[in-house]
């Protein structure tokens, strides 16, 4: 019985990791092969690792200036966010429970409506206020939709923080404000990294806000960038799948780089054990 | 080093009344200890004392002057954690010399302050150790060491030896009453053990349910605890209570229970015929063997503690439990003889100690 459901389990997440797997292997691999590979038929699996499409991506479609664009707009918005979400998280960490609770509901309300719902007022809102095409008219709604989720896991990890660890603080001679900076924070690191991942994830993949707030492909994104590669009678597959692995490398180096981080809790060691 | 004065503070969660009405006043220098049960109060009290809380009603004063306004900070006092409250990003040095740093004191005094208060808890060797690579009692003493560098107006101690093992805390209580000798300093200190509380208060007050019971010294609350709550908190084993009436006969008072009769000595006159609670100490009650005076128990159980040995007994339909000496012989189930001397009975009318 345990071998099998052992068997089962296995089974399980190895058909689980080839369907997500699967779909990405197959464009790393199409970004290192030749053009008469990409188009062969039947399909050869195995890249010949030529880096022709790397070199074509960036010499003629230019996407290191798109990379650059979602730089900056992807690290502004977690800047941003990450500031806001942790000082809208410790008031509401600090909150009695039952108003941190409904506080916390409503935020994540609306986290829930749907893009295309409010595409159209932030459209009239940005030209209103002169923002189309410029990075802080993307940056803004980014900033907005992300923070909910960015609240949430600060706050919640606000929470598990020891009172006694701030009290300690103030009693020390910290303000509010000094406690949270040099006690609370430090320690936090594992959180406050989690938000900012999910943040950047969200502002590095976005494509609908992005493609309607930006036509000037001065400003364009990465997301955005590659999707216009395709003229209107040719798909250049292989170029697409050199900038989407160049746009998705540093994300999984990042989060392998510091899942460890991640997933450890710093606070080892505040309380008696 | 300052007094501490309480007037009339009192504490609402919602409905829930944590603190009512509490007066107090620690002189300057005294170890002054907070003794009660768990959610009575004395952690509130305390967080109200040093600014982390604000109380309802009622005022907080440091040398007679009122700091109801002022922030922790201000207050310059200083708290020592149930669970040590270390910083565990930094070092034990760095622990000690937050506080310093906080108040702009310069780096090289910083560092002399902490090395000798490091050497004054015989930690000197971990100061280059994070929180983490301690033991419980290496972890108490940076704890104690956080609050002494600063040389506050007014120590908070909120349980500060519940964590450690029994041996460490007895070893670690004695260290704490021989420091305070040697600083003279204000302490207030919380704990809900009695023997703690017994041990190393000057003064000791006793509460329940936010409110004050008594405030006393430990023999004052020892030997005249001043209501049924206090009497039976404070003791082990605990206070002996039986209910009854009283008569008079001439010029002597006599309690009767249902089970067996006693002489009170002299008692107000007003008592006469009135319920009553009448307590005695486990210690204060003479047992003879194979004797035919005194009340008659049976024996229920015993149990050994070493140097004495207590036995648990029934006194008609009412338990007793009493202290007797090692060479005692009595078996469970034999009959034995208690005597109790009016002189040693604790009479109370109401919940309320009769002087």
């Amino acid at each position: 019985m345990t071998w099998l459901k052992k068997t089962g389990f296995l089974l399980g997440i190895l058909l689980s990791a080839a369907f997500s797997l699967v779909p990405f292997l197959l464009f790393v691999s199409s970004a290192f092969k030749t053009q008469a590979q990409v188009t062969a038929i039947p399909p050869e699996l195995w890249p010949s690792f030529s880096i022709d499409f790397f070199r074509s991506a960036i010499l003629r479609y230019g996407i290191l200036h798109y990379l650059a664009n979602s730089v900056i707009v992807a690290g502004s918005t977690t800047v941003a966010t990450i500031l806001l979400a942790t000082l809208a998280g410790y008031a509401l960490a600090r909150l009695p429970r039952r108003w941190a609770h409904f506080s916390l509901m409503v935020i994540l309300a609306c986290a829930m409506f749907p893009q295309i719902a409010i595409i159209g007022p932030l459209w009239r809102f940005l030209r209103f206020v002169g923002w189309l095409n410029t990075y802080q008219g993307l940056v803004l709604p980014y900033v907005a939709l992300t923070l909910p989720l960015a609240v949430w896991i600060i706050a919640l990890f606000f929470r598990e923080m020891p009172q006694e660890l701030e009290a300690a603080a103030l009693v020390d001679g910290c303000s509010r404000i000094g406690a949270l900076v040099r006690v609370i924070l430090p320690l936090s690191v594992p959180g406050l990294f989690t938000a900012a991942i999910f943040t950047f994830i969200y502002a590095w993949n976005e494509f609908f806000l992005a493609l309607l707030i930006l036509t000037d492909p001065a400003k364009q994104t990465m997301p955005v960038g590659i999707a216009l590669f395709q003229g209107e009678h040719t798909v250049p597959w292989g170029e697409i799948a050199a900038a989407s692995f160049i746009t998705t490398a540093p994300l999984v180096v990042m989060v392998l780089l510091f899942q460890r981080r991640i997933v450890t809790g710093l606070s080892a060691g505040a309380i008696k054990g | 080093m300052a007094s501490l004065t309480l007037q009339n503070i009192t504490k609402r969660f919602g409905v829930v009344v944590a603190l009512s009405d509490v007066n107090l006043h620690v002189e300057d220098g005294a170890f002054f200890v907070l003794l009660g049960p768990s959610g009575c109060g004395k952690s509130t009290l305390l967080q109200i004392v040093a600014g982390l809380d604000r109380q309802n009603e009622g005022s907080v004063l440091l040398d007679g002057q009122t700091v109801d306004e002022f922030s922790p900070r201000q207050r310059d006092v200083a708290m020592v954690f149930q669970n040590y409250a270390l910083y565990p990003h930094m070092t034990v040095s760095q622990n000690l010399g937050f506080g310093l740093r906080m108040r702009g004191i310069p780096k090289s005094e910083i560092e002399q302050k902490v090395m000798e208060t490091a050497r004054l808890l015989g930690i000197e060797h971990l100061v280059k150790r994070k929180p983490r690579q301690l033991s419980g009692g290496q972890r108490q003493r940076v704890a104690m060491g956080r609050a002494l560098v600063r040389r506050p107006r007014l120590f908070l101690l909120d349980e500060p030896l519940s964590n450690l093992d029994a041996r460490l805390r007895i070893s670690v209580r004695l260290e704490l009453k021989r420091l305070h000798q040697q600083m003279k300093a204000t302490i207030l200190y919380v704990t809900h053990d009695q023997v703690e509380a017994m041990t190393l208060g000057d003064q000791v007050v006793v509460m329940q349910e936010g409110r004050v019971h008594q405030i006393g010294t430990p023999e004052t609350i020892y030997n005249r605890p001043t209501d049924t709550f206090v009497a039976t908190f404070v003791g082990s084993p605990v206070m002996n209570l039986f209910e009854g009436k009283v008569d008079r006969q001439g010029n002597r008072f006599r309690f009767h229970s249902a089970d067996f009769s006693l002489d009170l000595g002299k008692v107000n006159q007003a008592l006469v015929g009135r319920n009553v609670e009448v307590g005695v100490r486990p210690e204060d009650i003479g047992v003879s063997e194979g004797t035919e005076t005194g009340l008659r128990a049976e024996v229920e159980m015993l149990s050994n503690v070493g140097a004495d040995k207590y036995i648990h007994a029934r006194l008609g339909n009412s338990p007793v439990t009493l202290r007797a000496p090692r060479n005692v012989t009595c078996q469970t189930g034999e009959t034995i003889r208690l005597s109790m001397d009016a002189g040693k009975l604790h009479v109370f009318h109401e919940g309320k100690r009769i002087p």
